[in-house]
């Protein structure tokens, strides 16, 4: 009767451990007996193959007896201590444990080169390595799919924010930018640029003219600033530049003369030279958070007060007294 | 896609992605991308790739298709078993073999695994357009297998996966044409020995040190 059933077993349980009276292992299927190899599982004691983590603190055949029909986790004792999980029925003056995979069945298939024949007939486990993988192919080609839709909502966000003309960020970018600035809390200068005489260029010489004069402007911009610094076209003759962590007057004082300087050498359009200036409105950022549009218009009136002085001037905001 | 061309009958015409994306792989690795540029223009396709998980019009299918038969001076049936025996056997398709290698453990038990080959599909990718597989063991190692679908063309697929699978695990293998009926078709499928040479491995776990692969 009790081969009959061991017969029955290892066809439908081929993971099935048999223990005897005395504690031993008696019997087993050919799975559980694949974990171990080379060496022989019957013979052993139950406890010195398998460490039962759970239910905690039970050990022997009594242990096993006391959880019958209750779920037992338990460890290989050997090096790779593999996880698995049981469930015991009382045999005779034994027990039979029937084991499983569980959730470390993706490291056991590698681990012990596991096979379909391995698994019962009826186990979905090879479903399941199946699905693992399909699904991994499956969410590979949707991440493929996100990052080209990704790239494309990149691509247009960047053409969103770049002045087409001249290649410069534009008023949104910018005050993105300075957004992030007031939210970090960091000391910046913001600078606000007017060329003094671009429309005459424009309106006299005609576009092609006034774009060439353009990206004049840009280059000098693009060399007076730093790589972390912001150029942006906010009108058609107003730029805004953004310096992160200068917050000197002297400093600012520098650069704004430095561009004047720059603008002040005359422009030549085929043989025409023309000439052009700039006027300089700048407000400092103290780490004080007021607000973005605050600051831009703190620059937009020490502009005018520059404009005020006369051509090619520039000028600070005077911080309000600290509080 | 047979001898007649891809058509949809009962309001199915639309197709996965993921089958229009196997059409474009199939031509760029095995002729090169100007192949696929030119079978891509052929076809007026809107955009130079095709989007694995969208759907597409049925009739973009049947343009690449027969663009690429122009291209390449093909039938239809000989163009789709290439495409099958792509599938399987291309370095770049390792992932679908190894899917259809869990059929079995060997090449019959692959053959009596196809009639859950939809449904094994359709676990991962749920709305993935597949033909209805039913095996007949006619006995004596002889067999017939029924491909039915309202999108016409996948029996010459099945014809070049069944002898690319035949290669895969070392059998010996007859595959031939019986013959169309409505959407359905029939392929005769002899086994002359199941394992007449090694096969290539298959391990369970996927790169796993069991040298599979």
């Amino acid at each position: 009767m009790s081969d009959d059933i061991f017969a029955l077993l290892s066809v439908f349980c081929p993971m099935h451990v048999a223990v005897g009276a005395q504690g031993q292992i008696t019997y087993c299927g050919a799975s559980v007996e694949k974990l171990f190899a080379p060496t022989r599982l019957v013979g052993q004691q139950f406890d010195a193959a398998f460490h039962l983590i759970r239910p905690r603190g039970s050990q022997g055949l009594a242990g096993l007896r006391a959880a019958q029909g209750g779920g037992l986790q338990l460890e290989l004792r050997q090096p790779r201590r593999t996880r698995l999980r049981g469930v015991a029925v009382a045999f005779g003056p034994g027990v039979v444990v029937n084991l499983g995979f569980g959730l470390s069945i993706l490291d056991a298939v590698r681990d012990y080169t596991l096979s379909a024949a391995d698994f019962a007939r009826t186990d979905i486990a090879i479903e399941l390595l199946y699905l693992v993988e399909a699904k991994s192919a499956a969410m590979a080609a949707s991440r493929r799919l996100n990052l080209r839709l990704q790239g494309a909502r990149l691509a247009a966000e960047e053409a969103a924010i770049t002045d087409s003309l001249t290649g410069l960020a534009n008023r949104r970018a910018m005050e993105r930018v300075l957004e992030r600035l007031v939210q970090a809390r960091a000391p910046f200068a913001v600078m606000q640029v007017d060329l003094d005489h671009f429309k005459p260029v424009n309106d006299g010489l005609g576009h092609a003219a006034g774009d060439a004069l353009l990206a004049h402007v840009v280059q000098v911009l693009g060399q007076e600033t730093r790589q972390d610094d912001l150029a942006a076209r906010v009108g058609g003759d107003e730029f805004v530049l953004l310096f992160a962590g200068i917050a000197e007057r002297a400093r600012l004082s520098q650069i704004a003369e430095r561009i004047q300087r720059r603008f002040a050498q005359p422009f030549y359009w085929g043989d025409v030279a023309c000439k052009i200036s700039a006027s300089i409105g700048i407000t400092i950022a103290g780490g004080d958070a007021r607000p973005a549009p605050v600051l831009l218009a703190e620059a937009d009136a020490a502009l005018y007060a520059a404009k005020h002085a006369g051509r090619a001037q520039h000028a600070f905001h005077l911080a309000p007294p600290a509080q | 896609m047979g001898q007649e061309p891809a058509r949809a009958k009962g309001g199915h015409n639309r197709i996965h992605g993921l089958i229009n994306l196997a059409i474009q792989n199939f031509v760029m690795d095995s002729y090169g991308p100007q192949m696929w540029q030119a079978v891509a223009h052929a076809a007026r396709l809107p955009d130079a790739e095709i989007e694995a998980m969208l759907r597409y019009d049925l009739t973009l299918t049947e343009a690449v298709l027969g663009a690429a038969c122009t291209a390449l001076n093909q039938t239809p049936d000989a163009l789709l078993e290439d495409l099958g025996t792509y599938l399987v056997s291309h370095p770049n398709t390792e992932v679908l073999r190894r899917l259809l290698r869990f059929g079995g453990v060997n090449f019959l038990e692959f053959l009596h695994s196809l009639d859950e080959l939809p449904g094994r599909a359709q676990l991962a990718v749920e709305d993935l357009d597949m033909p209805q597989l039913e095996l007949v063991d006619l006995g004596h190692g002889e067999f017939r297998l029924n491909v039915r679908s309202p999108i016409a063309g996948f029996a010459p697929v099945m014809m070049g996966v069944l002898r690319a699978m035949a290669d895969d695990y070392g059998a010996l293998v007859l595959i031939a044409p019986v013959g169309r009926h409505g959407d359905g078709a029939d392929i005769a499928i002899t086994l002359l020995d199941s394992s007449f040479a090694a096969g290539r491995g298959f391990a369970l776990a996927a790169g796993g040190a069991g040298g599979g692969g």
